[in-house]
């Protein structure tokens, strides 16, 4: 079953006078528990294809589909609602909040969603101490490294077992014992729970757990071959 | 807006946290806005105080909360304009409001002479056991005494007046005025009280003698001027107007304060809309501060504002969330403007010394004590336009933060 389908986005920027191509023409289907990297040099519109998919920015044309959402018809409402039943993000920088613990930020995305609590704390308390933070739950952001931090915003962005999780460039501030864990889990929750995965990434260790591999340049895919 | 109150929980813990994370900014924001309602309360209940002393005053020199005469006699106050003393319905109804409230009076224009001078003024005949609270004229009577009785001899004249006339306690002084024959009738009283007046005009031109002893003087036995009526409270007359106007017989005039004086009716009908200018004056200064406090924070969150987005807050979530923390900030200033201003009014309701500008207070027709008034309709007042305006100015804010690009706000640093 199709995840993700995407036909002929192009997206643009202007910085001063110049046009800068982010997304050029670009088609792609992801089938449903896909573990996907796309990888490419900077600027070679790989954040622009996952906040694309993710409903975050807007293509200037090209349609995007999410299971059976037609994104670019969806109103912010509707794209709000879209990325908090189906999606998790994984940002490069931890992006938590900071006037909020770790386990409120992990419960932040389920008491959206208008989980009970009682169900809240024990999904946070189980996905927290998965992800190695146990005794850390009431720490707040400024209060945890910078591993422990984005191990934080990954526990947030899977607790409510989304159908896709988008991750962009997720280990760009760990160190390799913390990467290799992250992408662990990362695969764990793909095999066994069949989560999709979509990770934009540099890092070749992390494109060793991808299954198919797309590269991009210059906002195009230059190829796209399995792992 | 999809909001339980699981979703609002979690709304309002972020709007409170949020509310001290700049707890300086937050500060000063409390102290200006508890200062302003302070302020807008404390002023109100002053302007209250002394609006009400002027319109006690004011009704005071009518006098009374309903008067009952005849129907030229506002026109032409004069003898001829009289009506017999109350009887029969009427009687019963001005009964039956209690305890005596009620005093019919004589009020005809005379010329009183001394020795050296004589001047026009008002000849007021009283019942003088009702006259304190009609009038309040005995409490004032600083020298000598007020009236004993309906026929007392004796007559009491203000302090100015008795410097006009030269003259003093214990005189002699004749009193000119024109019975219904238009005859001359004159009658020689001897001064036996001087009062002070809070209004010059009055203590210049009204003398009081006994009720009888007017009567006689103008040959009108058993017939007054006015019946002077008071209920409980000047604000509610219109019940006790409505039994007597009932009561009434026909040919005879009934009028309520405000129908008789309009400027004080105006006064009374403007006071609300003053208090309401006055406040809105106050949060205008106050609302300068509190958007800038909002556009502030939600400047210095623009990033995790778009991590809300990005995670499935709707944008209605996010307006409410800072709307919220400008509820929670206005609802933390007012209690500490409340309890400030109450705090400071209460120990200044037993009276404010104002007489230091007495002689303006007297010019707008106040005493030189000034009564706080705190109503609980300008406590609502206050705290309402404060809450109502404070939501509004907010909005704009709020709908900003709600609608921004998340990937501009999640990239901003």
């Amino acid at each position: 079953m199709t995840a993700i389908s995407c036909r002929q986005l192009c997206k643009t920027f202007r910085q001063g006078d110049e046009t800068i191509t982010g997304l050029d023409h670009v088609d792609i289907d992801i089938d449903s528990g896909e573990f996907v990297c796309l990888s490419g040099p900077s600027g070679s519109g790989k954040t622009t294809l996952l906040n694309a998919i993710g409903g975050l920015d807007t293509p200037d044309s090209g349609e995007i589909r999410i299971g059976d959402l037609q994104v670019e018809k969806l109103d912010r409402g509707a794209l709000a609602d879209m990325r908090l039943h189906h999606i998790g993000f994984v940002f490069q920088s931890y992006n938590l909040i900071p006037v909020l613990s770790a386990r409120e930020n992990v419960e932040f995305v389920m008491q959206v969603q208008g989980v009970p609590a009682a169900e809240r704390h024990n999904k946070a308390a189980a996905i927290l101490r998965e992800v190695g933070l146990e005794g850390l739950e009431d720490r707040r952001p400024a209060q945890l490294s910078g591993g422990q931090q984005q191990r934080v915003a990954v526990a947030r962005a899977i607790v409510s077992r989304p159908d896709l999780v988008l991750a962009d460039e997720p280990t760009a501030n760990l160190d390799s014992v913390a990467s290799t864990q992250l992408m662990d889990l990362f695969a764990e929750l793909n095999s066994n729970h069949g989560v999709t995965f979509v990770i934009a990434t540099h890092d070749k260790r992390v494109m060793r757990y991808a299954r198919r591999l797309i590269r991009m340049r210059d906002g195009r895919i230059i190829s796209d071959e399995a792992n | 807006m999809r909001l339980g109150p699981r979703q609002l929980s979690i709304v309002l813990t972020l709007s409170w946290r949020n509310l001290w994370r700049n707890r300086r900014r937050t500060g000063i924001m409390l102290g200006a806005i508890s200062v302003g309602v302070w302020a807008m309360i404390f002023m109100t209940a002053l302007m209250r105080g002394m609006v009400d002393d002027m319109l006690v005053q004011g009704i005071r020199s009518l006098p009374g909360h309903i008067q009952i005469q005849h129907p030229d006699y506002l026109d032409d106050p004069s003898v001829v304009n009289s009506i017999d003393e109350p009887r029969g319905a009427l009687l019963a109804a001005l009964q039956g409001g209690g305890a005596q409230r009620w005093a019919a009076r004589i009020r005809v224009p005379a010329v009183i002479a001394s020795e050296r001078e004589s001047r026009g003024v008002e000849l007021i005949g009283v019942q003088p056991a009702f006259e304190q609270e009609i009038s309040g004229i005995p409490g004032k009577t600083g020298e000598g005494r007020f009236l004993e009785s309906s026929d007392d001899g004796g007559l009491v004249i203000g302090a100015r007046l008795a410097q006009r006339l030269e003259t003093r306690l214990g005189k002699r002084v004749v009193i000119m005025s024109q019975d219904p024959d238009n005859n001359i009738s004159e009658r020689g009283y001897r001064v036996v009280g001087i009062y002070r007046a809070e209004i010059a005009a009055l203590e210049e031109s009204r003398v009081y003698a006994g009720l009888e002893e007017v009567q006689q003087l103008l040959g009108i036995d058993g017939r007054v001027s006015q019946i002077i009526v008071y209920g409980e409270d000047y604000r509610d007359v219109d019940s006790r107007y409505r039994s007597l106007a009932e009561a009434l017989p026909g040919g005879l005039d009934i009028r309520p304060w405000y129908r008789i004086d309009t400027y004080l009716a105006a006064m009374f009908e403007m006071m609300d809309g003053f208090v309401l200018v006055w406040v809105i004056i106050i949060f205008l200064a106050l609302s300068f501060g509190l958007v800038n406090t909002l556009v502030m924070a939600i400047f210095e969150r623009v990033r995790e504002i778009g991590l809300t987005q990005a995670l499935g807050m709707r944008p209605s979530q996010i307006v409410l969330q800072i709307l919220l923390e400008s509820l929670l900030l206005l609802l933390i200033g007012l209690a500490v403007g409340n309890g400030l201003a109450i705090a400071t009014i209460k120990p200044l309701e037993s009276g404010l010394d104002v007489s230091i500008v007495a002689e303006g207070m007297a010019m707008m027709g106040a005493g030189s004590v000034l009564y706080p008034s705190l109503t609980l309709h300008d406590l609502l007042l206050a705290n309402g336009v404060v809450i109502l305006l404070g939501i509004l100015t907010s909005i704009l804010p709020a709908w900003r933060a709600a609608h921004l690009d998340p990937i501009r706000a999640l990239n901003m640093h």
